[in-house]
């Protein structure tokens, strides 16, 4: 079984590095990068038996020869190459990571008032060891899934963004983790961990971009703690390269009148598994989840989100929408729980799919458990083409047939972006998503 | 300019139209009246080149060319508008960025450059002004949420930006109150020149007293019935249209 020989692979690279290249960890992240193999090693890889991973197959994954022997950190692009990239974007504060790895010299940092931190994951381990393992330690604790587990055990680097108690940083900061081309196939872990104290606000834009081609795996995971009355607005924008896999976690805990927006946005990957997960800890929290992809050729995304209602009288506000051409497939799987006592919650879900070819698959399931009285919650899913009167309407006013579609999927695309509130951030994926619909089609090729 | 004889068409394999003959000259103003279901949407969709009514004989000459065989945004770059009586809604298109990809879409088949945004803005600034519009119109989704008033205007700023030389309102005075209905007459009688033609598809005589058509025809099941000039407006507005009917029954098939 060639499972059993991926699963190896990850397992015999964590007993290499945990020989040697965790030797400077502090002991308490040894144990736990030891106790999340365990849990790797027990779990596995997820196969469509497990209720999870259902309408995604990660059997191009499980054939994929990973050399994760390597240490390297691979070629560090010229920074007009990473300008032009991430053009419309290169003006903001930028913390990069080059397959995996953080590159001070490419990364341009704010000032940040005292106590504020912005930096490096493994850096922080040295300058903050106590504050990282509090986040890093608690988050063990939740039970991850495979990926998760074997992010936790093998993670170089990330990002570590700590905003204190009333702090505002109103300006987009963009963690840009870029690939670049290797030998073979590898995989990056990268963690980030993410604290806004109480009533601190700040802008947040995640991107995963490629820079050439090539087979990777980018297993991401990213915990983020609001304490009382923060917001974040956060983005996640995945461009990864053509032939690369993409499993993403976002887990969120959100601490009384915190606010959390968050928008994610999927155009390039082969396939793409996200994660959002996000726990309602205190009374008055409120969380709004958007997300878009927009897939051709043989792409496939899968959005699982966990709404957890823990408390009363928090609301969540979920909007995912896709479009689909070629054969891509689209998984959009959405929990909304409301805990016993979660009176006065307030949730809503809407999963929309516009499909551009006869050859996609679409499986769209909302999973509402509800224990507590007192409640507002729903969803709505719906699925269609665009519609022949519209098109019609725009042919009646001069437009061809491309140039109507093209509008036509621009707007039903552009209710995910309309809600970034953060200007300049929505202006960038406003053009991100023009690039990606030239022509009315989506192309055989990500981007 | 436009010629259309012995149309037979229909919708969904039913013939509405069974043999219309017109004729419309630059600089005239033809209103096609009648009771619901005399096929004068039919008439209106099919010269716009609508996809789901279907042509099954006769012709229609634009300028001399064959109408039937140019698709829809064609006849609309020709110099065609259609103002629709149900003007589609369509979320997360910004008007003006409609307007603005119909404008030089019309433009670029004239062999006029494109406008930039700032030259659009100033073009649309100038035109909104005529059919009273609220600049906050400009940002919102095409149509959507737009009230049957807004709708209406909506049609007459884009018939304005696109200044056709054959324009088809189809029904565009129906539900609305004076104040728009003034808007849509002064916007109709602004475009009446000796270089372009309009055709008022129209239910009533009311938009008829604000613009004088120099031709009336009366359409009663799929036929034209009865045509004249004026004061046969007039006249339906007095005795309505059962005495046409009556007529119309009495012709062959």
């Amino acid at each position: 079984m060639t499972d059993r020989t991926t699963k190896e692979t990850f397992l015999a690279a964590f007993a290499e590095r945990d020989r040697r290249g965790f030797a400077d960890d502090p002991s308490w992240l040894r144990e736990a990068r030891r106790a999340a193999m365990e849990r790797f090693a027990e779990l596995g890889l997820p196969t469509t038996r497990d209720e999870d991973w259902k309408y995604t197959s990660l059997a191009p994954l499980v054939e994929t020869p990973f050399d994760l022997a390597g240490e390297e950190t691979g070629e560090i692009p010229a920074e007009e190459a990473l300008s032009s990239l991430s053009e419309g974007s290169s003006s903001w504060s930028r913390l990069v990571f080059v397959n995996g790895r953080h590159v001070g010299k490419l990364s341009t940092i704010p000032p940040l008032p005292p106590g504020g931190r912005l930096g490096s994951l493994a850096e922080a381990l040295i300058t903050d060891e106590e504050m990282v393992r509090s986040h890093l330690t608690s988050a063990g604790e939740k039970g991850e899934g495979a990926f998760g587990s074997l992010n936790a055990a093998l993670w170089s680097d990330g990002a570590f963004f700590h905003v204190p108690a009333g702090m505002s940083l109103e300006a987009p900061i963009q963690l840009l983790f870029v690939a670049t081309p290797f030998e073979r196939p590898r995989a990056d872990h990268p963690r980030s961990v993410i604290v806004l104290e109480r009533e601190s606000r700040a802008v947040l834009v995640e991107t995963y971009i490629a820079l050439g081609g090539g087979t990777y795996l980018t297993n991401a995971s990213t915990e983020i703690v609001l304490g009382p009355g923060a917001a974040l607005d956060h983005h996640k924008i995945v461009l990864e390269g053509g032939q690369a896999f993409h499993v993403g976690r976002t887990r969120v805990r959100q601490e009384r009148d915190s606010r959390f927006t968050s928008c994610s946005l999927a155009f390039g990957g082969r396939i793409i598994r996200n994660d959002v997960d996000v726990l309602l800890a205190a009374e008055g929290s409120e969380c709004m989840l958007s997300g878009l992809f927009v897939i051709g050729g043989g792409q496939h995304v899968d959005t699982h989100t966990v709404m957890d209602h823990a408390q009363p009288r928090a609301s969540s506000r979920q909007l995912y929408k896709g479009v689909l051409d070629g054969r891509s497939r689209g998984v959009f799987n959405g929990r909304v729980i409301v805990r016993p006592g979660a009176n006065g919650t307030d949730a809503h879900q809407t999963n929309k799919n516009l499909i551009l070819s006869d050859g996609v698959e679409v499986d769209s399931k909302p999973q509402l458990e509800i224990f507590a009285d007192d409640v507002k919650c729903s969803h709505g899913a719906a699925d269609g083409q665009l519609a022949e009167d519209a098109i019609f309407y725009l042919k009646s006013r001069g437009l061809d047939e491309v140039a109507a579609r093209t509008l036509l999927t621009h707007g039903f695309a552009s209710e995910v972006l309309d809600r970034i509130r953060v200007e300049p951030v929505r202006n960038w994926c406003q053009d991100l998503l023009r690039g990606r619909l030239r022509g009315g089609r989506v192309a055989e090729d990500a981007p | 300019m436009l010629s259309i004889r012995k149309l037979h068409a229909g919708v969904a394999g039913k013939e509405i139209l069974h043999g219309i003959d017109l004729e419309v000259r630059a600089g005239e103003v033809h209103a096609v009246m009648g009771p619901n279901g005399s096929g004068k949407s039919t008439l209106a969709q099919v010269l716009a080149g609508h996809p789901g009514y279907l042509v099954t004989a006769g012709e229609i000459l634009y300028e001399g060319r064959n109408l039937l065989e140019m698709p829809p945004e064609e006849r609309a770059r020709e110099g065609i508008f259609m103002a629709f009586q149900y003007p589609v809604e369509i979320p997360g298109v910004a008007n003006a960025e409609f307007l603005k990809a119909a404008v030089n879409a019309v433009r670029e088949h004239r062999g006029l450059e494109e406008l930039d945004a700032v030259e659009f803005l100033a073009l649309l600034k100038e035109k909104m002004k005529f059919v009273d519009m609220d600049p906050g119109f400009m940002s919102r989704s095409l149509n959507e949420g737009f009230s049957g008033g807004e709708k209406k205007r909506n049609e007459i700023l884009q018939m304005t930006l696109l200044d056709p030389k054959l324009a088809v309102l189809d029904e565009t005075d129906s539900g609305l109150d004076i104040d728009a209905l003034r808007t849509l007459a002064a916007g109709v009688n602004r475009l009446r020149r000796p270089d372009n033609a309009m055709i008022l598809v129209t239910h009533y005589q009311r938009l008829l007293s604000y613009v004088t058509p120099d031709r009336v025809h009366v359409l009663s099941n799929g036929r034209i019935v009865k045509s004249g000039d004026h004061a046969l407006a007039r006249e339906l507005e007095a005795r309505g249209y059962e005495w046409l009917e009556a007529t119309a029954e009495a012709l062959p098939r």
